[in-house]
């Protein structure tokens, strides 16, 4: 039997390794990257390479000394290079004397053919059609469970009296979704989650608002932001970030699929700034930085790894962009060397500015209305 | 009227066709003036902090054309063929420029995609001609004339020169061959690159680039990788590097590279490795504006000697 291992994705691994069991493969789990993850990747990659490449090699790694022989890498992360990344992964992997063979999966609109004779190798069951939509549907809305409970999460942890409760609770509904065995249980598990949120004791008030853009690996993967969110949580901020897991896989692969340059809005919005799509989602950060900006919100942060081409030509346009929308913009750039501490000083600074920003905003409101009484007629 | 072309990025893969192209449409065309300290020192004041050198001299260079130019030529290299796209700070150029330069309102921003070939081309400089308000006949004299000292240029490599640098037609019986690899962008601007390519020719080494291998020789390796790499210029450089290995046809193979670069942690680290399996020695040498020429001249030195007193062994050996 192939011992299939993969990139760690989040609480997404979970339903990846469901996939590979249901084909009929032996998973070897991807551990969730620490920062030995980290150093081992950082030690066999190039020094110029993203953070998610060396996240990624070192995860290949402890795969690989844990007994996998196949390791099955998604396009979908990394796109600007994610082709060349697993050529040159598989390079570094084959001279340090690993034996393994890797499987790549495509996007389907080039790469079809591929795809298909990728997903036979990895199919090593008999499956009647009946079985592949069992199973599909299974693990798209197991993907959706968790990107749903991971939005709430974040639109609940600023609210929370108990400091700590809504983490606890997440991590309660991970493990429910990852015990899940068929659709039904599914169903269940989704009405159970929105109770225990329910739940939570909350504060009724508006907190400041920050959304979070920039590339979809650091995004996506507290273990490689630093767990950005949970520390704006902690903060009292609503963060809501630009992009998840579920929404991600299908807009790529379907809209791949028919050719369709989707995400509309987002690209229209960021057109007069960011005149050329021009890989990863530098193109997107824009658009959803002025997303977030008509929306009210207080603030932007960029998370884009050292050396990310896309992040760089964004990281030069944002700046007047948000300007230009009355949107407070920080940059965070993240690489083996990015502390926790540091990062949440500067969290903390940016936080206190948006504050500041809001009160002298309501303060001028107010400030117009005393104005209007005093010498209107 | 006056167009000014920034010496910088695809100026030195291109120039010639660029600036014929303006002349014989009748605009004076002005050059900014060769790298400088004031010119990286402009560049890296305006440019996002974490772009690669060459990114900020482009910025640098646009500066110094400003106030003295009607036009600033800018532009968007998107394909000049169906295989590859180019690195996305070509893309998103003078959208990068637009918001870190204040003041720039004279860009002439031209969108390059012409992976069909010639006729593309050809529309493309038409439609620039129209946009300085030049007829089609003049646009079509300038077209084939612009064309033509490409082409001569491209000769000029191909027979051991470097134009750019002012390097004639080197002497085949140099005691050591080397490739030297990397973007025109880096070899050619001898400031940044601390004129590597002269030093290395001063040393008695016969220099050869990608631009000095036929276009036909590169191709044939073009399938070497399961994928073949997004970027013109990167694709340009592997296969050359491909070619060297293959043939051995150089002692050894220098890569230069800018700190930071992205395409190039890719390509740099496939060559490196395929060097080693192909057992041919291989050096990368990076840049920044901060590169001290000491470091560099040393590694030099030490890596010619090192290739120098291999041969002799070698020549023992046989
Ligand atoms: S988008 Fe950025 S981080 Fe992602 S693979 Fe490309 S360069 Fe790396
Ligand atoms: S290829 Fe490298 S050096 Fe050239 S612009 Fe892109 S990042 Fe900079």
């Amino acid at each position: 039997m192939r011992k299939v291992s993969f990139p760690y994705v989040g609480n997404a691994t979970i339903t990846f390794k469901k996939l590979m069991n249901a084909f009929g493969n032996e998973v070897v789990l991807p551990r969730r990257p620490t920062e030995e993850t980290l150093s081992l990747g950082t030690k066999y990659s190039p020094e110029f390479a993203c953070l998610p490449f060396k996240i990624v090699l070192g995860t290949y790694i402890e795969a690989l000394e844990a007994g996998a022989d196949t390791l099955v890498s998604t396009g979908g992360v990394g796109p600007c290079r994610a082709g060349l990344y697993t050529t040159l992964h598989e390079k570094i992997l084959k001279s340090l004397g690993y034996e393994f063979e890797m499987i790549t999966l495509e996007p389907p609109g080039r790469h079809l053919k591929e795809l298909i004779a990728s997903i036979k190798k990895l199919v090593n069951k008999r499956l009647s059609f009946a079985d592949y939509y069992r199973i599909i549907r299974f693990a798209w809305k197991e993907l959706q469970l968790l990107d749903k409970a991971e939005k709430l999460s974040h639109k609940i942890r600023p609210l929370e009296v108990k400091k700590g409760e809504t983490t606890k609770t997440y991590r309660k509904c991970a493990e429910l979704i990852a015990q899940a065995r068929d659709y039904k249980d599914l169903l269940e598990i989704e009405r159970e989650i929105e109770l225990l949120y329910e739940r939570i004791e909350k504060k009724d008030y508006d907190p400041l608002k920050i959304g979070i853009v920039g590339e979809i690996y650091v995004v996506i993967e507290p273990a490689a932001n630093l767990e950005i969110e949970e520390m704006l949580g902690d903060l009292g901020v609503y963060a809501e970030r630009s992009m998840f897991l579920a929404s991600y896989t299908f807009y790529n692969a379907v809209m791949d699929l028919l050719r369709m340059p989707g995400e509309r809005d987002v690209k229209k919005l960021a057109s007069p700034y960011f005149k050329e799509m021009c890989g990863g989602h530098g193109r997107e950060s824009v658009g959803n930085a002025i997303l977030f900006a008509k929306r009210g919100f207080d603030g932007v942060i960029q998370l884009s790894p050292f050396t990310c081409i896309p992040e760089i030509v964004a990281k030069s346009i944002l700046p007047k962009v948000c300007a230009k929308y009355d949107i407070g913009f920080l940059s965070v750039t993240l690489d083996e060397q990015t502390g926790k501490e540091g990062l949440r000083t500067r969290i903390e600074a940016f936080v206190d500015l948006l504050a500041a920003k809001r009160k002298h905003k309501e303060a001028n409101k107010k400030g117009d209305v005393v104005y209007g009484a005093l010498f209107g007629n | 009227m006056k167009i000014g072309v920034p010496r910088a990025l695809a100026y030195y893969a291109y120039y010639p066709f660029i600036n014929t192209f303006f002349e014989e449409l009748g605009l004076e065309v002005v050059v900014s003036d060769p790298t400088s300290k004031e010119i990286i020192d402009e560049g890296v004041e305006d440019a996002v902090a974490d772009a690669c050198v060459p990114v900020k001299l482009f910025h640098g260079h646009v500066k110094n054309l400003m106030g003295r130019v009607d036009y600033i030529f800018v532009p968007r290299l998107i394909r000049v063929n169906s295989e590859a796209t180019f690195c996305p700070k070509f893309l998103g150029l003078p959208d990068m420029l637009a918001c870190s330069i204040e003041n720039l309102n004279n860009m002439l921003e031209v969108r390059i995609d012409i992976a069909k070939g010639k006729r593309q081309l050809f529309s493309l400089c038409l439609s620039v001609a129209r946009k300085l308000n030049k007829g089609f006949f003049k646009a079509w004299n300038a077209y084939r004339k612009a064309k033509e000292s490409l082409e001569k240029y491209k000769l000029d490599f191909l027979k051991g020169a470097i134009p750019p640098l002012g390097i004639g037609v080197q002497e085949k019986k140099a005691e050591v061959k080397l490739g030297v690899v990397g973007y025109p962008y880096l070899l050619y601007d001898p400031y940044v690159s601390l004129d590597v390519i002269g030093k290395l020719v001063r040393m008695g080494a016969y220099v050869v680039t990608p631009e000095m291998v036929p276009e036909t020789e590169k191709r044939k390796y073009a399938r070497r990788l399961r994928k073949m790499l997004f970027w013109t210029f990167s694709n340009s450089v592997l296969r050359t590097a491909f070619h060297f290995m293959e043939t051995k046809l150089v002692d050894g193979i220098i890569h230069v590279t800018a700190f930071g670069c992205g395409p190039d942690f890719i390509v740099d680290k496939i060559m490196e490795l395929e060097a080693k399996e192909k057992n041919v020695p291989f050096l990368t040498v990076a840049f920044d504006e901060h590169t001290g020429q000491e470091g560099v001249n040393t590694r030099l030195e030490a890596f010619v000697d090192m290739l120098k007193r291999r041969k002799v062994k070698e020549a023992i050996v046989v």
